[in-house]
């Protein structure tokens, strides 16, 4: 029978018979609850158990529904239900009683009433809503116990959604007289402050007054709030130091009540709270620092006394010594602290020490130096935890000539470690250190072994990765990848041969890429051997499929001659009837590749996988495909949420006005995905098999290099301090056994021990030597400051130039979409630079006409047409400062605008053609609902031009002429006018319109130019003014949508309206409303078709969702929405 | 900041639980399974600070009972035992001596010292004497009606 049965039988009988008990409101006896837990600890069984907590349920479920149970008797019930929901039993029927308990109950049974609450639901469970009109209640009561109550229950959960309602109330108790309610109401704010910081900033002045309050307790509180906000901004808060200095000066020197000594210590709380402010003040900060030494100094003398507290304190004064701007005299005493503490015979003690030399070994390695006996104890303590840090630790001072003994000490530990979590830290920290420090190639190729191995399949992805690419993309010397691949191959191989059996499937398939693409390197390594081993391998039930696949692709690249080929014929057939489509798409490629040599050669060349892959990721090339299809009758592709939220509009019908919960990871459909088709540079020789690369053997994982990394499958990751390049040594050590190097590094090292030593002391110090090897104060030590890559043995090549990757960009993508994005560019400077600079001389063109009159027509004015939009093209890529060749013509053209648009906004007018005397310009008029063309041509001669006709055309657009008559000639010097009104008919990031004039000048000749103007799809939106409820409706109408992240105009709170405002500004968007974090906008594009837009901050981007029911709407809408934030 | 605390005794079952930072039901069901497995694993005389994902974690036993708290990486280990302990002597004066049995036929009165104590995940409260004053006012309030 169990300790605690034992123990409750033999209190029974004294429990029984006590009354009276020292304390109040014993446990009665005869409570219904004693009864239950009585009633439990009799239970031999589990089952048993859940039969009468089942009795025990229903029961209560009775008595709570009935009408006549008095609130005194549901306290009780709502105990019983919260004690069995401790158990692990369901009670969710009371969820709703214990919300009524709090709301009627008196006193202590309102009290029981939320602590039910607080204990049963979730901070997000619905019926909190029901409490808020209780907490509301209670706040404005005049009796403090329920003030209390309320504020307690507020700061320990409380929806987010509906803290304004509460908020002033909250805010007026920081007034109270009572400090008790001060200190609550504080901390109710710091939870505000915690889980909706926007809600409670226009309150950050009464936190000044709450830090000023007269009792230290509401002082003390607010400092959390303080620590809070400096964290997040400490340049705002730098003029607090000297008040927090003072604060602890008196603190330390014992100027506050009694009450708050925690054995006799003063206020460690506060102390700590107040160390840790000074230290993020203080933090890259020499004048703020300079301030605070004096305390820091009397802090550490004061805290004297033998007790953890005072420990704590001094734990802390340490890490705030080391953080702020250095001074050696507290440095010294710090550095004597943390010393007391690793020494110290307690365990907690050891292990905070600890702590402290790994925070504070990269500014002072000699500190590690001075330890180094006791490091190498705790290396051996029996204690998983100790060793653990103390792995940390080593690993913060690893270097290129003690890295095979720590990373030994390493793997040791991973092969007793049984934690995941710890094993994936751990792992990649071995990987990363074998990366850089690698002596040679055995010792990489081994120490990667054993990650694999012991990683198994909890590593993070990305070291397979990385191994491969290192592996793959080779490094300086040829000869030395060689040599690296093949002793990896042969590795591999006698891996294999020896049982593959216990290898995780994550090594077997980086086992199984090794060998497809390197075993030919290895001249006596038959292929016939690869593949039967490789065939083992398919045949174990331990493989699973995806290992499967990979295996089958090395085979693929393996299979030569006759017996490769059947062995090849006889996998193929096994697998081509396999249910796994993956595995019967490898086994065809096998089958037909082993028979095609040639084919076979040309997909995978061998040794090419260093060369960069072109991906056309906008899958261009099956566009004919979908074209047939579609025109076959097939539905057109919705994106996956779209397909979704059609299911559920089928499914129920919504009762929001819009807005069905917005995906939160919309970080994931990256500018990348949605843009222009981008190219994927992959480094592998197939293309299925750089699919298989980058998502690591098929299981949906992205490809994170160069992403950092945050979080994993486990959640957070802590962040890893960003791991300063350790010691290095001038002169690369040549390699030696670790044995040796530690002789011969002992001789110029100092150990603290004196010489005659036992063994057992003996090998201690011959590992401390090797360990610490290249940290000492030598000059050859720089821990700090100098990038170590000099030294570093696997180093990797730089990426393939970007260059080839442009030019290949271009030659994949579309080119109407390349093109449009690139006038957009020089239509853009064109339209919206406002280049004050009138230069003096003729235009260009002018002159160019002038000295070109002699040339053919034809081709004349079509190079014209060129040279009017290059000067554009210069201009914006800011290869030749600005110069306007337009303005003169520009001012006096405008005189010439028709008078019903002279009041609107209009673009620059730009030249468009030229030819002779005749010259062509036009601008675009923004009215509130059209836009006008407006095209001015100009006669400079004395002749009339005349049988003069403009056509006008466009795919995009619908082009009206606004005059009645067309005209017909222009006078010599005169200036003719034709405006045109333009409507969208199809949208496109820019649109063009397209135009012929022909004309006969006097002298008899018919003629003809041509033009373009190009004007930017922003020009045709217009506000579109609805109300929260029309747009709800139109947001579930319409179908073609796009989503992308934009970045957010500023940081702070205000971003999401400030970003909006520019929006709003530059694209002439309605913004709707804007509801905290989220804002909904619409436009109409002319004439009448709306775009809806939602955005919302998530994760310091805006996430947009554009729905529109024109297709392209959205997307050409969001590039110009990305522009105008770029250009703001 | 303190992210929840948990008591449990030797045989793994739960005495008392308090989260200060919002988990979900599945997510509280593995802490709490995690924590009990951890921390009744260690050896007696060893380290009562468990690096634990990304959290501390800091443990106490006292008597039958193991008092675990999971702690911020920022927070200081120490202090927190020190919290642990503070509760622990508030229990003991309201409760006079306290044991295990007093914890789990009085739970609630447990969380209403804790509230008391603690708030939000911080300290509010460091004086023993404020801790009982405020206690003992409820318990008279009750008493009169």
């Amino acid at each position: 029978m169990s300790d605690v049965v034992e123990k409750t039988l033999t209190a029974l009988p004294s429990l029984l018979s006590l009354d009276s008990q020292p304390g109040s409101a014993k446990l009665s006896s005869t409570s219904k609850l004693g009864n239950l837990i009585r009633g439990i600890t009799e239970l031999t069984s589990k089952h048993e158990e859940e039969k009468l907590i089942q009795r025990e349920l229903t029961s209560i479920k009775e008595q709570v529904s009935s009408p006549n149970t008095s609130m005194r008797q549901m306290k009780e019930l709502m105990v019983r239900a919260t004690y069995c929901e401790m158990l692990g039993y369901e009670a969710s029927f009371s969820y709703i009683h214990a919300i009524k308990l709090a709301q009627q109950g008196a006193a202590l049974e309102k009290r029981v009433g939320y602590l039910a609450v607080s204990l049963f639901l979730n901070e997000d469970h619905e019926l909190l809503l029901l409490l808020v009109n209780t907490v509301l209640k209670d706040l404005q009561s005049t009796n403090l116990i329920e003030v209390c109550m309320a504020l307690t229950v507020v700061s320990q959960m409380f929806p987010k959604d509906m803290i304004p309602a509460i908020l002033p109330l909250v805010e007026e108790k920081l007034n109270h007289p009572k400090e008790i309610i001060r200190r609550k109401a504080v901390l109710a704010l710091y939870k505000f402050y915690q889980i909706a910081p926007n809600q409670v900033q226009h309150i950050h002045n009464k936190f000044r007054k709450a830090l000023c309050d007269k009792d230290p307790g509401v002082m003390t509180a607010s400092l959390h709030i303080y620590l809070q906000m400096i964290k997040e901004n400490p340049e705002g808060y730098k003029d607090l130091t000297a008040s927090v200095v003072t604060i602890l000066k008196q603190v330390v020197g014992g100027k506050l009540p009694m009450d708050f000594n925690y054995h006799s210590v003063p206020a460690p709380w506060l102390q700590i709270q107040l160390l840790r402010i000074l230290s993020l003040l203080g933090k890259n900060d020499h004048s703020t620092s300079e301030i605070m030494y004096e305390v820091l100094d009397e802090s550490l003398r004061r805290a004297e006394m033998n007790h953890n507290i005072t420990y704590a304190i001094l734990y802390e004064c340490v890490k705030c010594i080391y953080t702020i701007h250095p001074k050696s005299e507290l440095l010294e005493k710090a550095a004597k602290c943390i010393g007391n503490f690793v020494l110290s015979q307690k365990i907690n003690l050891k292990y905070l020490g600890l702590k402290a030399l790994t925070y504070v070994v990269q500014q002072d390695p000699r500190l590690a130096l001075q330890h180094q006996m006791t490091i190498i104890e705790c290396l051996d303590h029996p204690d998983l935890i100790i060793k653990r840090e103390t792995l940390e630790l080593l690993f913060r001072i690893t270097n290129a000539q003690n890295v095979t003994v720590i990373v030994e000490k390493m793997l040791e530990f991973l092969r007793i470690s049984k934690d995941d979590y710890t094993t994936t830290d751990l792992v990649g920290k071995v990987a990363e250190l074998a990366e850089k420090y690698a002596p040679d190639n055995e010792w990489f190729i081994e120490t990667m072994n054993t990650v694999f191995s012991v990683g198994g399949d909890v590593m993070q992805p990305d070291i397979p990765n990385s191994f491969l690419k290192l592996l793959s993309e080779g490094f300086d010397s040829v000869e030395e990848d060689r040599k690296l691949r093949q002793f990896a191959v042969d590795s591999y191989v006698s891996l294999l041969q020896g049982g593959p059996g216990k290898l995780p499937q994550r090594f077997l398939q980086v086992i199984s890429w090794v060998l497809g693409e390197y075993s030919h390197l290895s001249e006596e390594l038959d292929p016939a051997t690869v593949l039967s081993l490789l065939s083992k391998l398919l045949d174990s039930k331990n493989t699973s499929s995806e290992t499967k696949s990979w295996v089958l692709v090395a085979m693929t690249k393996l299979c030569e001659g006759r017996a490769g080929v059947s062995v090849a014929r006889e996998v193929s057939e096994t697998y081509s009837s396999s249910l796994d489509t993956v595995l019967r798409h490898r086994a065809q490629e096998l089958q037909h590749l082993s028979q095609d040599f040639e084919l076979r050669a040309r997909v995978l060349p061998r040794d090419a996988s260093r060369e960069p892959l072109e991906v056309d990721s906008s899958l261009s090339f099956l566009d004919g495909f979908v074209s047939e299809a579609l025109a076959a009758g097939a539905a057109p592709y919705k994106p996956p949420h779209q397909r979704q939220e059609e299911l559920a509009q089928e499914k129920a019908l919504s009762l929001e006005p819009y807005g069905l919960s917005l995906p939160i990871s919309m970080s994931s459909c990256s500018i990348g995905d949605r843009q222009s088709p981008t190219l994927l540079s992959v480094s592998s020789g197939l293309s299925g098999d750089s699919i298989e690369l980058s998502h690591k053997g098929g299981s949906a994982t992205l490809k994170l290099d160069g992403v950092k990394r945050v979080w994993g499958r486990e959640g957070y990751l802590s962040q890893r301090e960003s791991v300063e390049e350790t010691a290095q040594v001038e002169v690369p050590s040549p390699l030696r056994s670790p044995g040796r190097q530690g002789e011969a590094d002992k001789s110029h090292h100092q150990t603290p021990t004196p010489t005659p030593t036992p063994e057992p002391e003996q090998e201690k110090q011959q590992l401390a030597s090797s360990l610490f090897v290249g940290l000492g104060s030598q000059s050859s030590v720089c821990l700090m400051g100098k990038s170590d890559l000099t030294n570093q043995r696997f180093r990797r090549k730089a990426r393939c130039s970007g260059g080839s990757e442009i030019t290949s960009n271009s030659v994949v993508s579309p080119p109407s979409m390349v093109d449009s994005l690139l006038c957009n560019n020089l239509l853009d400077s064109n339209v919206t630079s406002e280049l004050d600079l009138a230069s003096p001389e003729p235009p260009p063109q002018l002159c160019q006409d002038l000295s070109a009159a002699n040339g053919t027509c034809d081709v004349d004015l079509t190079d014209r047409d060129v040279t009017a939009n290059n000067p554009s093209v210069i201009r914006d890529n800011g290869v030749v400062a600005a110069e306007d060749p337009d303005k003169p013509t520009d001012l006096c053209l405008s005189s010439h605008l028709p008078a019903e648009l002279s009041g609107l906004s209009r673009s620059d007018i730009t030249p468009l053609c030229s030819h002779q005397s005749l010259h062509l310009s036009a601008c675009h008029v923004q009215g509130d609902d059209s836009l006008a063309l407006v095209v001015f041509i100009l006669n400079s001669s004395d002749s009339d031009v005349q049988q003069m006709l403009l056509q006008l055309d466009s795919d995009q657009l619908e082009v009206s002429s606004v005059s009645e008559s067309p005209v017909q000639e222009v006078r010599g010097d005169s200036v003719v006018v034709c405006q045109y009104s333009l409507t969208v008919k199809r949208p496109s990031v820019l649109v063009e319109v397209c135009g012929v004039m022909s004309f006969m000048c006097s002298v008899g000749t018919p003629q003809s130019v041509q033009f373009s103007y190009k004007l930017p799809l922003a020009s045709f939106i217009r506000p579109l003014t609805v109300s929260t409820e029309e747009y709800g409706t139109m947001w579930l109408a319409f179908s073609h949508d796009t989503k992308q992240n934009l970045t957010l105009m500023r940081e702070d709170r205000e971003s999401l309206t400030a970003t909006l405002n520019v929006l709003k500004n530059k694209l002439q968007l309605h913004v709707v409303e804007i509801i905290g974090m989220e804002g909904i906008v619409a436009c109409r594009l002319l004439q009448d078709q709306p775009c809806l837009m939602h955005c919302r901050i998530n994760a310091g981007t805006l996430a947009v969702w554009l729905r529109s029911p024109i297709p392209d709407l959205p997307d050409c809408l969001i590039y110009h929405c990305q522009r105008a934030l770029q250009e703001h | 900041m303190i992210r929840f605390l948990l008591l449990f005794s030797r045989q793994g079952k739960l005495r008392l639980q308090k989260w200060f930072t919002a988990y979900t039901d599945r997510e509280k069901k593995k802490v709490i399974r995690d924590m009990v497995m951890l921390v009744l694993a260690r050896q007696p005389r060893s380290c009562n600070f468990i690096q634990w994902r990304d959290l501390k974690i800091v443990y106490k036993r006292y008597a039958s009972l193991y008092f675990c708290a999971g702690l911020e990486a920022s927070d200081n280990e120490l202090l927190s035992l020190e919290v642990l302990h503070r509760y622990v002597e508030l229990l003991d004066r309201y409760f006079g001596n306290v044991c295990e049995l007093d914890i789990i036929f009085n739970f609630e009165k447990a969380y209403f010292i804790l509230d008391e104590f603690l708030m939000g995940g911080e300290v509010l409260e460091t004086s023993k004497a404020a801790v009982a004053a405020s206690m003992e006012e409820a318990d008279t309030l009750q008493e009169v009606l």
